[in-house]
């Protein structure tokens, strides 16, 4: 997506009020993320969709970008993290975009899929080799927040819960012994 | 007859409460229940119930908010997003932690009865006869067959699900057809009976959700959310069985937002007259008067009641001249026992989410078996199919990753044990009368704990479920003790104990007051000992038969 088409995308997602155009026009696709409210810029909240979608792909169901999940995120993070995470996590995006400099001198919404899923393969090597060697009482590393909360995000969204998996809101019934087959869907709860 | 004139009153409306206005209206007597929190009408007020999981914005979990306002309900699973409403406002009602507790409440009509986990287990002679045989705590003043004929009246109404496993630890009830076990469940029962001969018993679990339409009430629909309120009506709570049954008599007031501050006693008579009221919306002080008085406020909050009453003949409220009131408070210890993983079964699943496990009875000390404590204790679990969790070192983001997810991983079994605290003395409630309440009322202070009997309880608790799970053929077994916080069982019982002798006991064989033959205390707080089933069908049965003695005692000019 280049950045005009980006910038038509902002405006239909907001409704034609672009807000934060001119930043968009002058050659930066993304504002710094400073603090929580801003994780609710409709232009972080598609970053943080594309970000959940290459962990979460589309696949032969929605990915997690489609399923809601960059609007999931900043509630999450608002409401139920303690301020320390709210950092972490922050401070966080932030790196994914250093990383997407350093290593392609691109904005991470500039690259391909499959620069884009290479990326956060090595965060994601790195984030597992922190969480692995880190002190229980350090705080965790930010990929490893994004991704619990892509995973809660998307499997608890209505895609996720009913594309993904099998959801049945009212089952009427038990059997003990229902036939599975590989390849049929979990439940989603 | 004045509007404040009724022939009986209840303090409380959850399952006991519940329990004593049904009995009491059917007999035909004018009478009014009073609940301290709001009105929940059933359905109407279960916002939650018809809600997908995507509706809840946190989806179910905890914000900062919440964790600020509910710092004793944020130390286990009860702090969740979708049924907070049904949880105490914890500011309004503090109380005192001299040493930890962990106090979970449900302040408005129905109660924890709207939240409560259903299993329904009988007590059997093993358990009325512990206190007698090992010196704990002081002898129950009935036995089984003074309580059986109750049970099955409790069972026959509530609606108890459960197979007649004609076991003499677990007396079997008056049971509508059990749920399923699913065949990995099964499969592992069978090993167990097996391999312990008849000693030790994987069953299903007895619960008060209906497997059959019953008395007008749906059938459960295997959504397993009933701490949301049930649409269906389909689990025992006061709003989908006792309630209806009491207003449907045309002889039940229900006065939500009634704090009962104190029983009126009369000296003269040796009687309460009524009870005191503060409405918690407006303030206002107001007295109801009864022949007779059932206090079913929840086991902690019947014994304040009975201590703000009658403090002006005794300093310690009405039932203290035993020395007992407040004392010899229980719970059930738990959090701990053992999981693995259960091979093969690739090509079996589940349809529906069932309300319900397995239940272990308690085979320690019965019988033949010694061990270095006294009691026993039983385990809940079940085997199921987990989603696969992602975990794996060499793939982690990605559709393959992704759509791995998206399927069932292996089958795993889990239990976890409950076990019988013995009713000491000193493990006791008090009034602290420097902390108010937001009614200017004393709060409680808990000064409670578990000790040696328990503790050495609890390496059992682990070790005998790891040694039958690796019995029945289960992997990577691995046991767990998740701590434990007095009164995280949420079976607060004991403070007002019945007994054979005033002098010991707050309450005589028939739930009486001993120093106030009208009042009556039917929910945890009579308990003599713990066992280490769940409580709830006992004060069920306890509540029904000491109504029918109060109705013939009335009929008979005694009370």
């Amino acid at each position: 997506m280049n950045r005009r088409e980006a910038l038509a995308r902002v405006a239909w997602i907001m409704g034609g009020a672009v807000v934060g155009a001119n930043l968009f026009l002058e050659g930066c696709t993304r504002t710094a993320t400073k603090n929580v409210e801003s994780l609710f810029d409709p232009e972080t909240v598609d970053f943080l969709g594309d970000v959940a979608d290459t962990i979460l792909p589309p696949t032969s169901s929605p990915g997690a970008k489609e399923a809601g999940v960059g609007a999931f995120i900043p509630v999450m993070v608002r409401d139920c993290y303690t301020k320390k995470e709210q950092d972490t996590f922050i401070n966080g995006l932030n790196k994914i975009e250093e990383a997407a400099n350093e290593k392609f001198s691109k904005k991470f919404q500039e690259l391909n899929k499959t620069e884009r899923t290479e990326l956060l393969n090595s965060i994601d090597k790195e984030a597992k080799e922190y969480q692995k060697s880190k002190d229980e009482k350090d705080p965790n590393h930010y990929f490893n927040l994004f991704k619990q909360l892509t995973l809660l995000g998307f499997f608890t969204s209505e895609l996720g819960a009913t594309k993904a998996l099998r959801y049945v809101q009212v089952p009427g019934k038990y059997d003990g012994d229902y036939p599975y087959k590989k390849g049929d869907k979990a439940w989603a709860t | 007859m004045a509007d404040n004139v009724y022939d009986a009153i209840v303090i409380g409306s959850g399952i006991s409460g519940g329990w004593a206005a049904k009995e009491l209206t059917q007999k035909g007597l004018k009478t009014i229940m009073l609940e301290r929190g709001r009105n929940v009408e059933h359905v109407k007020d279960y916002p939650a119930a018809t809600k997908h999981p995507w509706e809840f914005p946190h989806r179910g979990g905890r914000t900062q908010q919440m964790i600020e306002d509910y710092p004793v309900l944020s130390r286990d699973y009860p702090l969740n997003e979708k049924n907070l409403d049904f949880w105490v406002n914890e500011k309004e009602s503090p109380y005192v932690e001299v040493k930890r507790f962990d106090w979970y409440r449900g302040y408005h009509v129905g109660g924890r009865s709207l939240m409560w986990g259903r299993q329904s287990y009988r007590f059997s002679d093993l358990d009325f006869e512990a206190n007698l045989k090992d010196g704990h705590g002081t002898d129950w003043p009935i036995r089984y067959k003074d309580i059986a004929p109750w049970y099955s009246y409790a069972e026959k109404w509530a609606g108890i699900s459960g197979n007649r496993d004609g076991l003499d630890v677990l007396p079997d009830g008056d049971f509508l057809p059990p749920m399923q076990m699913n065949v990995v469940e099964k499969d592992l029962a069978a090993r167990i009976k097996e391999h312990y001969k008849g000693k030790r018993h994987f069953i299903m679990g007895r619960v008060a959700n209906l497997t059959v339409p019953h008395e007008g009430r749906v059938n459960c629909q295997y959504q397993n959310q009933c701490w949301l309120g049930c649409n269906f009506g389909a689990y025992f709570s006061t709003q989908s069985s006792t309630l209806p049954a009491a207003v449907a008599t045309g002889n039940l007031t229900l006065r939500p937002f009634s704090i009962v501050t104190r029983i009126l006693y009369d000296k003269d008579t040796k009687k309460a007259k009524g009870v005191e009221i503060l409405d918690a919306e407006t303030n206002q002080t107001y007295e109801y008067f009864a022949k007779i008085v059932f206090v079913c406020a929840s086991a902690f909050n019947s014994t304040w009641v009975l201590m703000n009453s009658a403090t002006d003949v005794w300093e310690g409220g009405l039932g203290s001249s035993s020395g007992e009131l407040g004392h010899n408070a229980m719970d059930h210890h738990f959090r701990c026992g053992a999981r693995g993983r259960v091979e093969g079964y690739e090509d079996k699943y589940y349809y529906g989410r069932r309300a319900n496990g397995l239940y272990i009875p308690r085979f320690r000390n019965v019988g033949d078996d010694k061990r270095d404590y006294v009691r026993g204790f039983g385990y809940q679990g079940s085997a199921s199919r987990g989603r696969w969790s992602g975990e794996v070192a060499e793939m982690s983001i990605g559709g393959e990753w992704k759509d791995a997810m998206c399927e069932p991983g292996d089958w795993s079994v889990g239990f976890t044990a409950f076990g019988e605290t013995l009713p000491y003395h000193e493990n006791r409630i008090f009034l602290d009368k420097e902390v108010k309440d937001k009614w200017g009322l004393p709060v409680l202070a808990m000064d409670m704990e578990i000790k040696e009997n328990e503790h050495k309880m609890r390496k059992d608790m682990m070790d005998d479920c790891a040694e039958m799970l690796e019995v029945a053929g289960v992997k990577d077994v691995a046991t767990y003790d998740n701590g434990y916080g007095f009164g995280q069982g949420i079976h607060e019982m004991g403070t007002a104990r019945m007994g054979r002798d005033p002098k010991t006991s707050v309450l005589n064989v028939n739930n009486q007051v001993w120093d106030a033959p009208n009042v009556f205390v039917t929910d945890g707080a009579c308990m003599t000992s713990a066992a280490c089933v769940n409580p709830s069908l006992t004060y069920m049965a306890l509540t029904a038969r000491a109504v029918n003695f109060a109705t013939q005692e009335l009929k008979k000019g005694n009370l």
